[in-house]
């Protein structure tokens, strides 16, 4: 033990006491800038109701800003005013985005909020790469804050001992604001119950924008603090997010010294797992996450929820299976996609092949966003899973193609079984985020256990047999599969289990009250798209001839999010429209445009504002329409409107 | 009487919150076939008693035993296998099915096919649902989107799904509440005719007198957490201190009063 491990060279003449007090010491540092975000996080939910996905985009935009200025206009306004008037001018921008987009969704469901607010960290990714580039900056050192101290012969930079400085004041600070103001008044009641301070009389919006303001503020001065400390890189936002995610599920939502404490927590977890676990970190982190959700599913500081909102479905009209007449319309319309080989080359055929598997997958999240009323935001995490098992399946172990492909796919059912029996612990934004947290945390196993994954590099050589090989015969069988999945999980959705299911995203109180088990109901939901995906990830890994890590990347989970979504979520099978068209637009846009993510992210946000339905809710509503206006005239029906607003 | 057997007998049961005593050492029993009500002011602990009785609520102290089981510390889902039918006060059902799916839901729960993945639900029971809504006269209203149904129609729909596990006990929270006068007597008339036909007993809470000592077999009176009265609509009328405390002196509950002033 006292020989520890290989950390660092340094480590043969250091007393083990100073060097774990100066761990002790770097996570402390790491904490401030966790906890400027998270609690700017809280701040805006509490008040908002709105979960701001775009919270890491603000934070990287923060670093960016306050790099510029302090390079360039460091003669005006100094280091430390560069740094502030970073955060002032992002909180600025955060104003602009909260008037023009925040505004109009509001009253939506969460999960159009948490899409919106995504849609916008895409376009900021791409922004950032366009103004500052793609290389990662190096800040300058604070002024007054270049040595370190010394610590029985270890070094602690001064800069560390300035931030660990900074969350209490912050937090102090904070406090004095709640307790002290008016405003703070208003917003701590607007925290309990905002209809009520409508009803007195406040201006909710600009309390609205103003708390949006204070906590675009602290993110951005999160980021900006960082900088001496960190390189400036346009990924930061996503792996600020993650950890952000993580801090809030614990602390609690919307409890800032929840977020104080769970920040100090994972800093610290994060500073010590690299001691004990070198290579996977962020299984400690992991651990008790779960041990937190289970003994306080709300976090340690948090609340439960009053009442759940309205989850997306909740407008449908029922659901009925298809007709005989619809039926053989979609037997024909399957057997005018297997005909493709005969005029289609192989590159249209490798596509075919791509939007087939991602119909599947696509498919299996609906499922479960739909049915299930749980909108997963890493559902790609069970897509990966799959794909990673059959390339150790296939390569490792050596078994033969359709043995991995069946066999494959269950990784995605055993890590769709344990993190999904976490995740329904939870529901809304919670779950969202949790499911987020364990994409993110299977991702960074693949991406650091390279003995195993290969890491970065990933698993090459993972080829279809022969049978499968030609690219008309791989098209057929990702055809076929796809049709047999979408057709299971419509005869799922109109089974039994079904309605049980719909029947505990209805009415959790109603179900519990005639005997269903509703977590057991949903973990089961939990697994059956995770082994769907599952199975869309082994195709996948064919189909490429290689497994890498961004297959359980947040960016597949969004694409996912998205086709269900331009699907129509209220829908039974709208994934299936949805995949095809995205899939397709997205492989042309990919072939035309750098700014990709600026599109997608653009289309997104457009989706949600304009065009939430999507696109076979729309036409249902558009055919309904017409039936009732054909057979009776009753126009209260409630498919006139189009709007995604709850009624509250 | 005493053939009768007893369905649900309740023993000194006690909660508080903090300091305040929501309920205090509540005793009482519940015949087969017996309409029993349980009234009094706002905040004497009803909603208590009655989360208590469902298993929503865990007791502090005290015995509940429900077709000779202790039901402390079951969850709803398991004190509803036991054969107990619930409905609340703003009624939960499933707005986007159609009726009968709403009851169809309950008769799979029932049948214990919840897991069940490859049947149809639709062809499930159907004909049991629809016995169950022609009961409470929502036939008619079988393929209508639940979602689409006026208030008084869901509470109809919420007594058949309470139905459907063929209960021994109904648990009926504020039946009444939010309905116009007509529906009220309708629903509870309903109520206490299919009650007496299977000989189920029923406990509720309601604030409209008018259905409390029209149909009630008994009533208990709450106040402040404790039992202060508990006997026939006779007995609960005459009595003083429920007078005092929650009729009032200048009102007289009886079924001419009612009639006299309805119809």
């Amino acid at each position: 033990m006292d020989e520890t491990t290989d950390t660092e060279t340094r480590a043969s003449k250091r007393p083990p006491m100073a060097f774990y007090f100066v761990q002790f010491l770097t996570g402390l540092a790491s904490a401030a800038s966790l906890f400027l975000v998270a609690s700017g996080l809280s701040i805006i939910f509490g008040v908002t109701r709105i979960v701001n996905f775009a919270h890491g985009a603000f934070y990287m935009l923060g670093a960016y800003v306050a790099f510029t200025l302090t390079e360039r206009f460091s003669g005006a306004l100094g280091f430390w005013g560069g740094i502030v008037v970073a955060a002032l001018v992002v909180a600025v921008v955060g104003v602009i985005v909260e008037m023009v987009l925040l505004r109009r969704i509001y009253h939506a469901p969460e999960l159009f909020q948490l899409l919106a607010t995504f849609g916008l960290t895409l376009m900021v990714e791409d922004l950032v790469v366009l103004i500052w580039g793609p290389d990662d900056l190096l800040g300058r050192r604070a002024p007054g804050f270049k040595g370190a101290v010394d610590f029985f012969g270890q070094n602690i930079p001064t800069y560390d001992l300035f931030l660990i400085a900074i969350s209490p004041i912050v937090l102090g600070g904070l406090w004095l604001l709640f307790q002290r103001t008016r405003w703070g008044v208003l917003v701590r009641a607007a925290t309990q119950d905002r209809d009520m301070v409508a009803a007195l009389g406040v201006n909710q919006k600009w309390l609205f924008t103003s708390v949006f303001a204070l906590g675009v503020f602290l993110a951005a001065l999160g980021g900006a603090l960082q900088i001496p400390r960190d390189a400036v890189h346009h990924a930061l936002d996503l792996r600020i997010i993650v950890d952000v995610f993580v801090v809030v599920v614990i602390g609690g939502l919307g409890s800032i010294i929840g977020a104080f404490v769970a920040a100090v927590l994972v800093s610290e977890l994060n500073a010590f797992g690299i001691l004990i676990f070198p290579k996977i970190s962020i299984i400690l982190v992991f651990l008790v996450m779960a041990v937190v959700l289970i003994v306080r599913p709300w976090g340690l500081f948090g609340k439960p929820e009053a009442a759940a909102r309205r989850t997306p479905g909740l407008t449908v009209n029922p659901w009925r299976p298809l007709t005989t007449n619809e039926r053989w319309l979609a037997m024909a319309g399957l057997a005018v996609a297997a005909m493709l080989p005969l005029f289609a080359g192989n590159y249209a055929l490798t596509v075919g092949s791509e939007i087939a598997i991602f119909v599947i997958f696509a498919a299996s999240l609906h499922f479960l966003m739909s049915v299930g009323g749980l909108a997963s935001f890493g559902h790609a995490a069970y897509f990966g899973l799959g794909a990673y098992g059959v390339a150790f399946l296939a390569k490792m172990a050596g078994l033969p193609m359709i043995v991995s492909l069946l066999v494959g796919p269950l990784l995605g059912l055993v890590g769709a079984a344990i993190f999904g029996f976490f995740a329904v612990q939870l529901s809304g934004v919670y779950f969202a985020m949790l499911t987020l947290a364990f994409a993110q945390i299977v991702w960074s196993i693949a991406f650091q256990w390279v003995t195993v994954t290969g890491g970065d590099n990933g698993i090459l050589g993972v080829w279809p047999e022969k049978w499968a090989a030609g690219p008309a015969s791989f098209y057929w069988l990702s055809l076929g599969v796809a049709a047999i999945a979408v057709a299971i999980l419509r005869v799922i959705v109109f089974s039994p289990f079904g309605f049980a299911l719909r029947a505990t995203r209805d009415s959790l109180l109603r179900s519990e009250a005639i005997g269903i088990d509703g977590k057991r109901v949903q973990w089961t939901a939990f697994v059956i798209a995770g082994t769907v995906a599952g199975f869309a990830g082994s195709l996948f890994a064919y189909l490429k001839g290689s497994v890498f890590p961004d297959s359980l990347g947040i960016s597949l989970s969004v694409d996912a999010l998205v086709m269900v979504l331009l699907g129509g979520v209220e829908t039974v099978s709208g994934a299936v429209v949805g995949a095809i068209v995205f899939k397709a637009l997205n492989i042309w846009l990919v072939s035309q445009t750098d700014l990709s993510k600026l599109v997608l992210g653009g289309f997104v946000v457009l989706i949600v504002v304009a065009f939430p339905k999507g696109i076979v809710g729309v036409l249902e509503t558009i055919r309904n329409r017409r039936k009732s206006s054909s057979s009776e005239s009753s126009s209260k029906s409630s498919l006139a409107t189009s709007r995604i607003e709850t009624a509250e | 009487m005493s053939m009768v057997p007893t369905l649900l007998s309740v023993e000194n049961l006690s909660k508080s919150y903090g300091g305040v005593h929501a309920v205090r050492s509540v005793s009482f029993a519940l015949r087969a076939g017996e309409i029993l009500a349980l009234i009094g002011p706002n905040g004497a602990g009803k909603s208590t008693c009655f989360d208590m009785l469902n298993g929503q609520n865990t007791p502090d102290s005290g015995r509940i035993n429900l077709l000779g089981e202790d039901t402390v510390g079951k969850k709803p889902r398991q004190v509803w296998r036991l054969g107990v039918g619930r409905t609340f006060q703003i009624t939960a059902t499933f707005p986007t099915m159609t009726v009968r799916e709403n009851v169809q839901v309950a008769l799979v729960s029932y049948g214990r096919q919840l897991f069940n993945l490859w049947g149809s639900t639709a062809s499930y029971a159907r004909e049991e649902a629809g016995r169950l809504l022609d009961l409470v006269g929502m036939g008619a209203y079988a393929g209508r989107p639940c979602g689409e149904l006026a208030y008084g129609d869901l509470k109809r729909l919420e007594l058949a799904i309470a139905l459907a596990n063929q209960p021994k006990l109904l648990l009926m929270d504020e039946p009444t509440a939010g309905m116009a006068p007509r529906e009220r007597i309708e629903l509870m008339r309903l109520t206490a005719q299919i009650a007496r036909e299977k000989s189920i007993g029923v406990l509720f809470t309601e604030h409209d007198m008018d259905v409390v000592f029209e149909h009630a077999d008994r009533i208990l009176v709450l106040n402040r957490g404790s039992l202060i009265a508990e006997g026939t609509p006779e007995q609960v009328r005459g009595n003083p201190q429920v007078r005092a405390i929650y009729l009032g002196e200048g009102l007289v509950y009886d079924s001419r009063h009612r009639e006299g002033a309805g119809a």
